[in-house]
């Protein structure tokens, strides 16, 4: 069989020293009313090179960003990863360890994650980061419990400017708590910080920087709101590198920051697995879900690293504990830090700058195309929503024939924005790209106009 | 002996790891494009370092870490088989880890197939009608399965406020229960090593929503009367949920469907070999009955005819866990795994991973106390009391000198109910060869336990850094690298 080397002689021999005839006696104790009794009705086993031939079928079948030219982001997006990366973090002795248990021969695993803390620390502003949540919308809920928990207050007050999905998720993981998720309109794109919403019973005020629309929130203006009313700021955010050149919130006055870390070195991957990153203020570690590692020293006077605070986690608090999570994404957090590490201070610069410069030059030629316009003033970072003169999802549609991948259109999220799309620029898109691509929207448009007689569809 | 240096203590400044491109857009000043106090005024501390700096730094970091590819595994309760390279470079191609998750689905239709492809079979492995490939990591599929159970009683009508689990459970069953807005009812085991089944009646009543079960359970041994339990479960209308971190031991023998269980989740990094890369990513499908189907999480992926596509449209369902769609990449090896093993090869799986469980365990048992003597299933659970009382030794002890002897220590003080247990779970990928050295190391211990315990008190004396002081660690707390 394949991946398992026992022999049958070895089989026989073992038994025998168990003391038993058969193999089916070493299920003795599995009621007869359960047992299958019959094969498993499966699709038959492949060999090795079929396997690869079959899954390699249907990975072609999938226009994956070297097909189409990518201007969609949203939550995962299109940075270039450094073949570095992978090289050391697809090594075995990292990809196929478990939770580092036993610290002594763990310390690899262990002290990246601490540099990568420390990375993480830096990056967003903040003054602690832990090992690593799911993925930066379950992040979001947990952030949201947490403020509850330090507040004992019941109501979250969030942006509607904050990612969808992350907005579900933080409703399914506060729902069954009886905390109450009140939702904020946005204005033009943003969320003008203002007390209206927020009284004694607040816990938690929810934006995210740059917001889901690509927009730059008040986030000072925000921590005042919040902590004017007894609450807490929580910031969520879709691509940490904005913070490359932008003011990070743990600068602004953010009391917990959920991210996805998937632009940091992780691949698109259909959506996962990502990299959740929770960060927050030192007086507020005792309250924080998942694991931590610290440094200490052994027996010999040696700096090395462990996992700390368990006290907070399922294993020892069982029901008491801040969070249920066990497994997290450390191999994507490994990523982070080798990513982060290629990097550096001047890298992380250069790309956010690339980032916004090339999407502001989008957004430019994109705003003179005859029908185009740009629903929302305030500055962007890489992504900005634009208004089309076809319902968005006909104009993906059309674009997908010219080879790109326009955006996002916001129609399935957003009542009255079926004519919008939020497009992203990273600084893996070429001027030469971009200027095909807005060619290839006016094309589109132009042939829509005719299609139908002159009315733009 | 210096200290192993930090890549932060490696950084020169001004030196530079990337190759990036120069701008090829007008350069208009920054502060047109965003306000300037929106500008980051102090640059992050990250490391300046050359790619080569890095890569040494992190391949000498991998030389301090121990995985399956270098050694026997036995952490029990965590599957830690062989992880196939096959299934790595299937996942890395790019139709799947360069595909956008919005991807339109006429052009994602690979990537739906493969996981319409895999939720069949692993409807027909847990016998179960519905999956969902949401949850990232078994907690996760916990998170999942409860609140599905909880969307299903309100949909009746029905407030129940209660989840028994027994004292044998994984933390993550309470702390789950907990996270739900249930109360956590305790169930003693029996002296089998099952769940009492008359302390579970005690307990069950119209309040209780859910039994949370694994099964085999963590002491490694099959719960004989999970029939009768799921009757009783059943008959107080509450839900039997099953926690799948021990499903290596029955895939192809029995299925939790026909056990009686409504929901459960699977470690696809467990059972289905996806790697655990040094604590995830994971995956937690969740399998349930039909009565359960409407409340899983958007989206669920269907067929219609040769198309498949992304159903949102789910009224009852109890919403979404995370962004997107699941852990996609471990979905993908996870079933490079399936059709590779096939049907055959899975029972085959099961059999061996308790056949070699069953051989450790009465090889061992003339060394260490092992407190359910009975056959087990994947992994059984052995206690240091012998060498505690007899020489002074701990099971902690016991555990750091096996990493001198080159294996990872089993899984040690849990579960909770056996004092200095040592769960073994050897699983079906290792050799007879690898599990008699292993043997041999642990008799080699027994007997240090008696001629020098004090080696044993002090290992592990041949690892990267000795014993480490995790006392210090909590007490004053040092979570990040700072600037000097």
């Amino acid at each position: 069989m394949r991946y398992i080397p026992t022999t049958p002689e070895e089989r026989e021999y073992m038994l025998r020293l168990i003391g038993v005839r058969s193999v089916e006696d070493l299920f003795a104790d599995v009621p007869d009313s359960v047992r299958l009794r019959r094969p498993l009705r499966l699709r038959p086993a492949l060999s090795d090179p079929e396997v690869l031939r079959y899954l390699g079928a249907l990975a072609n079948r999938n226009a994956h960003a070297d097909r189409l030219t990518c201007f969609v982001g949203a939550g995962a997006y299109d940075h270039f990863v450094p073949p570095a990366v992978w090289q050391l973090v697809g090594r075995g002795e990292f990809l196929t360890a478990y939770t580092p248990y036993q610290a002594e021969i763990m310390q690899g695993e262990l002290q990246a994650t601490y540099e990568y803390q420390t990375m993480v620390c830096e990056l967003l502003g903040m003054e602690v980061a832990n090992a690593s949540m799911y993925d930066g919308a379950s992040a979001l809920g947990e952030a949201a419990v947490m403020a509850r928990d330090l507040t004992k207050r019941d109501r979250v007050v969030v942006s509607r400017a904050v990612h969808p999905e992350y907005r579900q998720v933080l409703r399914t993981y506060t729902e069954p708590l009886g905390i109450r998720v009140v939702e904020l309109p946005h204005e033009a794109g943003t969320t003008p910080p203002g007390p209206r919403e927020l009284n004694g019973r607040t816990a938690a005020v929810v934006v995210q920087h740059p917001n889901f629309f690509g927009c730059l929130e008040d986030v000072r203006g925000w921590a005042e709101a919040a902590h004017g009313a007894g609450a807490l700021l929580v910031v969520a955010c879709s691509d940490p590198l904005a913070f490359g050149l932008l003011e990070p919130p743990g600068a602004l006055g953010a009391d917990i920051i959920a991210a996805e870390g998937q632009p940091l070195g992780n691949p698109l991957n259909f959506g996962g697995p990502y990299l959740g990153i929770i960060a927050t203020r030192q007086e507020f570690v005792r309250r924080m879900p998942g694991r931590l590692v610290g440094a200490t020293v052994d027996r010999h006077g040696r700096r090395g690293f462990v996992l700390t605070l368990q006290t907070r986690e399922q294993h020892i608090r069982r029901e008491k504990a801040t969070s249920n999570i066990c497994t997290n994404e450390a191999l994507n957090a490994l990523a982070a830090a080798v990513y982060l590490s290629l990097l550096g201070p001047q890298g992380v610069r250069q790309v956010a700058e690339l980032c916004l410069r090339k999407a502001d030059y989008l957004k430019s030629r994109v705003a003179e195309l005859p029908g185009f316009q740009l629903p929302f003033r305030a500055p962007t970072f890489h992504e900005f929503v634009v208004r089309t003169p076809r319902p968005a999802e006909a104009l993906v549609r059309a674009l997908i024939r010219e080879g790109f991948l326009a955006g996002l259109p916001l129609g399935r999220f957003y009542r009255g924005m079926r004519d919008c799309l939020l497009v992203a620029v990273t600084e893996t898109r070429t001027r030469e790209e971009m200027d095909r691509f807005v060619e290839a929207l006016e094309r589109a448009c132009r042939r829509g106009r005719q299609a139908v007689g002159g009315r733009v569809l | 002996m210096r200290d192993f240096p930090l890549i932060f203590e490696q950084s020169v400044s001004g030196r530079r790891g990337f190759g990036l491109p120069d701008p090829d857009v007008p350069a208009r000043p920054l502060e047109e494009l965003v306000p300037q106090q929106a500008l980051r005024r102090r640059p992050p501390a990250l490391p300046e370092v050359s790619e080569l700096d890095v890569v040494r730094h992190y391949t000498r970091l991998s030389h301090r870490n121990f995985s399956i590819d270098e050694g026997f595994y036995p952490l029990g309760s965590c599957t830690m088989k062989y992880n196939p390279k096959l299934h790595e470079e299937v996942a890395r191609l790019p139709g799947f880890a360069r595909l956008h998750p919005y991807t339109p689905e006429e052009l994602a239709q690979g990537a739906l197939q493969l996981l319409w492809e895999l939720g069949e079979e692993l409807r027909e492995l847990a016998g179960m009608d519905a999956v969902t490939f949401q949850p990232a990591a078994g907690a996760h599929g916990e998170l999942v399965g409860l609140l599905v159970i909880r969307a299903y009683f309100a949909s009746r009508g029905e407030k129940r406020t209660r989840v028994i689990v027994p004292d044998s459970a994984h933390g993550t069953n309470p702390a789950t229960a907990a996270m739900v807005g249930y109360e956590v009812v305790t169930v003693r085991s029996d002296a089998r090593g099952n769940l009492d089944l008359v302390a579970l009646e005690e307990h069950l009543d119209e309040r209780t929503a859910a039994v949370m079960l694994t099964n085999p359970n963590t002491l490694g041994l099959f719960e004989e009367q999970v029939d009768r339990i799921a009757e009783r479960v059943h008959a107080a209308g509450a839900q039997m949920y099953l926690d799948g971190a021990n499903f290596n031991a029955m895939v192809g023998i029995t299925r939790p469907g026909d056990q009686g269980f409504d929901v459960m989740h699977m470690n696809l990094h467990k059972t289905f070999s996806t790697p655990h890369g040094g604590g995830g990513p994971g995956a937690g499908v969740v399998a349930v009955k039909s009565h359960l189907e409407p409340f899983l999480p958007v989206p669920v992926v269907v067929r219609e005819g040769d198309r498949y596509r992304l159903d949102f449209d789910r009224p009852q369902s109890v919403g979404r866990v995370r962004a997107f769609y699941g852990n996609f990449a471990n979905l993908v090896r996870a079933y490079a795994y399936l059709r590779t093993v096939g049907a055959e090869g899975l029972r085959a799986v099961a059999e061996h991973a308790v056949l070699h469980a069953n051989y450790l365990r009465v090889r061992l048992a003339p060394y260490y106390e092992i407190p359910y003597d009975r056959i087990c299933k994947h992994e059984f659970v052995a206690s240091g009391v012998r060498q505690k009382r007899r020489d002074g030794v701990t099971t902690r002890d016991i555990a750091k000198r096996l990493l001198d002897y080159g294996f990872h220590a089993p899984t040690v003080y849990f579960p909770l109910i056996v004092e200095e247990a040592i769960m073994i779970e050897p699983t079906e990928t290792e050799s007879l060869q690898t599990l008699d050295a292993f043997v041999d190391a642990m008799v080699a211990i027994d007997r240090e336990c008696q001629e020098d315990p004090e080696k044993v008190r002090t290992a592990p004396h041949t690892t990267a850094v000795g014993r480490l002081d995790e006392v210090r660690a909590a007490r004053s707390p040092d979570l990040r690298w700072k600037p000097a």
